[in-house]
């Protein structure tokens, strides 16, 4: 009885590499040798990628890590100071608000501005007529420059009884609700218009990610008696789950790094209500003395904590995903 | 070929943190220049980069260069180039570090001494020491451009004492008398108790955003006899948690709260505020006394509605804020710039407050260009030289005096007291939140948010 063996992909590997012993000598590698392999034309085509990204990407991240741990205004010579910037972000009272702020965004931002695509992109795909009309018309927010959108819904955020938002409740008997100027509410505001402004992307994601579920996988189910929620819940979900995965945490990125919105709608306020680490780092830096020790110490700690959860978040769902 | 790339890896950021570490140890010496310095510079042949507004009309930019020209022919060793700017507290150091700030430039007085603090305007006092009207000051403005050693290091070039604006149609509106506006703190919270019962617009206005809350704040607090830092010798302390800020901080918790007076939004910063005030909704809000020019011309304020009063003062002590626009030279600027651009700044913002020539052809540019002239200021030197300054231009003037008089009858003998000299705006930055809190929390614990004031403007202190 003949046996079948299986190859396994490292066999196959191991067998097509060229083994090195006593037969076969290796080769030498000589910069002749390397530039006819195509080393140099690599080299000179990569190049400019290199230079450009060295100088625009990573020296001001390097340039950032030193400043972390120096007292400079730009002007006068730079004085080390150890971790004294560090020390002196993490004892600033404003920064356990900040990063409650910042999380409270996040997770506002993740129980609205998550589902929210994903349900768009589930219906509109649906859909079988204009579905390209409703894409354009999801993806219409993200076009609108952020600035123009926030100047637009701050004027829409009148707290006035004759604000625009309190205008429509008042229809409906509710309000004048007072929007931006309560402590409570900004917030909420912020992730409301933030949601708006960034949806778009994420349900043409989510459609192009829906394009390549199989088809058969949706008759099989509809042969099994499935109604459309599970379909959903049994094929759609699972066939997305590593764009779901990727998203999320792009989200939890985004949402960690909010700047625009509370900058732009508040300056933080009502009394630091919306005041988040990104808006922290920019008034270290711009608020007053300029303070770019402390800027770059806090900027330098957010990206070690987005870095960590990454890392833990990817491992904890690589299973999951593949 | 993983361990070649990790070599790579690493030889590229040890290069870029070299790079890195050179580009922060890089830097001009300085302490300012000596008499002798300065004289051997004031000669050599230089170019300077000077600031013009932006967004000027061509005519305006061809006076600008007409003076240009006049400076050039009177110093022939030196030529002027135009460059436009705006003073961008935010994007300063950046503009200094890069090179694209011009070698004069304006900043306001809330903003010198920090950059002197701080190093990044030159230390000019020397030069300005030989100028004929280095004494002549007006010391309470001059404070604003001094540095510790109380060296001249920025040049006041206009000042004004902050004030409460008013809109007269409103007050007519309200039934008040526009031509007798209020005295009296305990008047003015009247008047915007009645303008809110009786029209559609705010009674009483705040700033509280972009540092503009500490601000007003601190203007309330002076006004009611109270500072906001005391100075001994090199200790520097801050007095925000005092009688005098809950006083200020009652008062606005009163009309926001026990009168509803206020209106509706309380995240103003200078220019929202400005804005809504040319457009009518508001009744009075207390801001610089030389704000007009903005109203008239990018608010597009009816002037028929613009009034003006001086602030209320209260207590022994009770003192009207100052403010204004210093002169100020580049820190990177050489020896022989430095010369130059004390030259300049006498010729042309000095010149216009103390020559009559000078004086009417700056206000006859200005009236060409449609922008108001003769906007009541306070005197950078001494009440006579602004008297006669106004004379000089009395024909060119354009904006209605009498709807000044509340205000510039009253301000000229009222005490003057500069801002707190040390981390300004970091100590109007940290009263920001607490005036937001006052206004947007009816119960907001006044002690508590004065006391963790306090502890964090004295660190900001302490920190230098």
């Amino acid at each position: 009885m003949a046996l079948t063996t299986v190859r396994t992909p490292e066999a196959v590997l191991r067998a097509e590499t060229p083994q090195r012993g006593p037969g076969r000598a290796p080769r030498r590698r000589t910069p002749l040798t390397w530039v006819r392999g195509g080393g140099l034309s690599t080299l000179v085509l990569a190049l400019p990628l290199l230079v450009v990204f060295g100088l625009f990407s990573w020296f001001p991240i390097v340039r950032a890590v030193v400043m972390s741990f120096q007292s400079t205004n730009l002007v006068t010579p730079a004085e080390w100071v150890g971790l004294e910037n560090f020390q002196y972000v993490l004892a600033d009272p404003l920064l356990p608000q900040a990063a409650t702020n910042t999380l409270y965004f996040a997770l506002l931002a993740l129980v609205f501005g998550y589902p929210v695509p994903l349900v768009a992109a589930v219906l509109m795909s649906e859909v079988k007529r204009m579905r390209g009309l409703y894409a354009a018309l999801a993806y219409l927010p993200v076009v609108v420059p952020p600035v123009v959108a926030v100047l637009l819904w701050k004027t829409f955020y009148d707290a006035s009884d004759t604000g625009v938002f309190n205008t429509i409740a008042g229809w409906f008997g509710l309000g004048p609700f007072p929007w931006l100027q309560d402590q409570a509410w900004a917030m909420p505001s912020l992730v409301l218009e933030a949601t708006w402004a960034a949806a778009g992307g994420t349900v043409i994601i989510y459609l192009a990610a829906l394009t390549g579920v199989p088809p058969e996988l949706y008759d099989a189910a509809e042969v099994d008696g499935a109604g459309v929620w599970r379909k959903v819940w049994h094929v759609t979900l699972p066939q997305l789950r590593g764009v779901l995965f990727v998203t999320f945490i792009l989200q939890i990125i985004g949402t960690a790094q909010v700047f625009t919105e509370p900058y732009l709608f508040t300056g933080g306020g009502p009394a630091n209500s919306t005041t988040t680490i990104l808006l922290m780092i920019y008034h270290y830096a711009f608020g007053g003395r300029g303070d770019y020790g402390a800027a770059t110490a806090l900027s330098l700690m957010l990206a070690v904590v987005l870095a960590v959860l990454s890392a833990v978040y990817f491992k904890l769902t690589s299973r999951w995903s593949s | 070929m993983k361990s070649s790339r990790r070599k790579t890896a690493l030889v590229l950021v040890g290069a870029m943190t070299v790079s890195a570490l050179t580009a922060c140890s890089s830097s001009d010496d300085d302490g300012g220049l000596t008499p002798a310095e300065a004289s051997a510079a004031a000669d050599e042949p230089v170019t300077i980069q000077v600031a013009i507004d932006e967004g000027l009309e061509q005519g305006a930019i061809d006076a600008f260069d007409t003076r240009i020209a006049e400076f050039e022919e009177e110093n022939p060793n030196i030529t002027v180039e135009r460059q436009e700017y705006t003073w961008v507290g935010t994007t300063f150091a950046a503009d200094l570090a890069g090179g694209t700030l011009p070698d004069v430039f304006t900043v306001p007085f809330t903003d010198g001494r920090g950059l002197i603090e701080r190093q990044q305007v030159a230390d000019i006092s020397a030069l300005v020491d030989e100028l004929p009207y280095a004494e002549a000051f007006n010391p309470n403005i001059a404070a604003a451009g001094q540095g510790p050693d109380g060296g001249q290091q920025a040049i006041p070039i206009a000042a004004y004492g902050q004030a409460v604006h008013y809109n007269r149609g409103i007050f007519t509106e309200a039934g008040l008398d526009p031509d007798d506006p209020p005295t009296t703190w305990d008047e003015v919270r009247a008047a915007a108790r009645t303008i809110s019962e009786k029209t559609d617009a705010t009674g009483f206005a705040e700033m509280t955003k972009s540092n503009t809350g500490g601000w007003i704040l601190t203007t309330l607090v002076y006004a009611m006899g109270g500072r906001a830092q005391t100075v001994d010798g090199d200790t520097t302390t801050a007095t925000i948690d005092t009688p005098e800020y809950r006083e200020a901080l009652q008062y606005l918790h009163d009309l926001r709260w026990e009168d509803d007076s206020m209106g509706d939004e309380f995240l103003y910063d200078w220019a929202t505020s400005h804005a809504d005030f040319g457009a009518g909704k508001i009744g009075m809000f207390v801001s610089g006394g030389g704000d007009y020019g903005n109203l008239a011309t990018q608010n597009a304020m009816n002037p028929d509605d613009y009034g003006v009063t001086a602030l209320p003062l209260e207590g022994e002590d009770g003192a009207v804020l100052g403010g204004g626009t210093l002169a100020a030279v580049n820190a990177k600027a050489t020896d022989a710039e430095q010369a130059a651009a004390v030259r300049w700044i006498d010729f042309y913002y000095m010149s216009k407050l103390t020559d009559e020539d000078a004086a009417v052809a700056d206000a006859q540019a200005t009236a060409d260009q449609g922008q108001p002239v003769g906007v009541p200021i306070l005197p950078v030197f001494d009440q006579g030289t602004e008297d006669a300054r106004r004379e000089w231009i009395a024909d060119l003037t354009n904006v209605p005096l009498d709807q000044f008089a509340p205000y510039s009858d009253r301000v000229v003998d009222q005490p003057l007291e500069a801002e707190p000299p040390v981390a300004t705006q970091d100590l109007y930055a940290a009263l920001d939140p607490v005036v937001q809190a006052v206004l947007t929390d009816e119960g907001a614990d006044v002690d508590a948010l004065l006391a963790d004031a306090q502890a964090g403007v004295q660190t900001l202190i302490d920190r230098g």
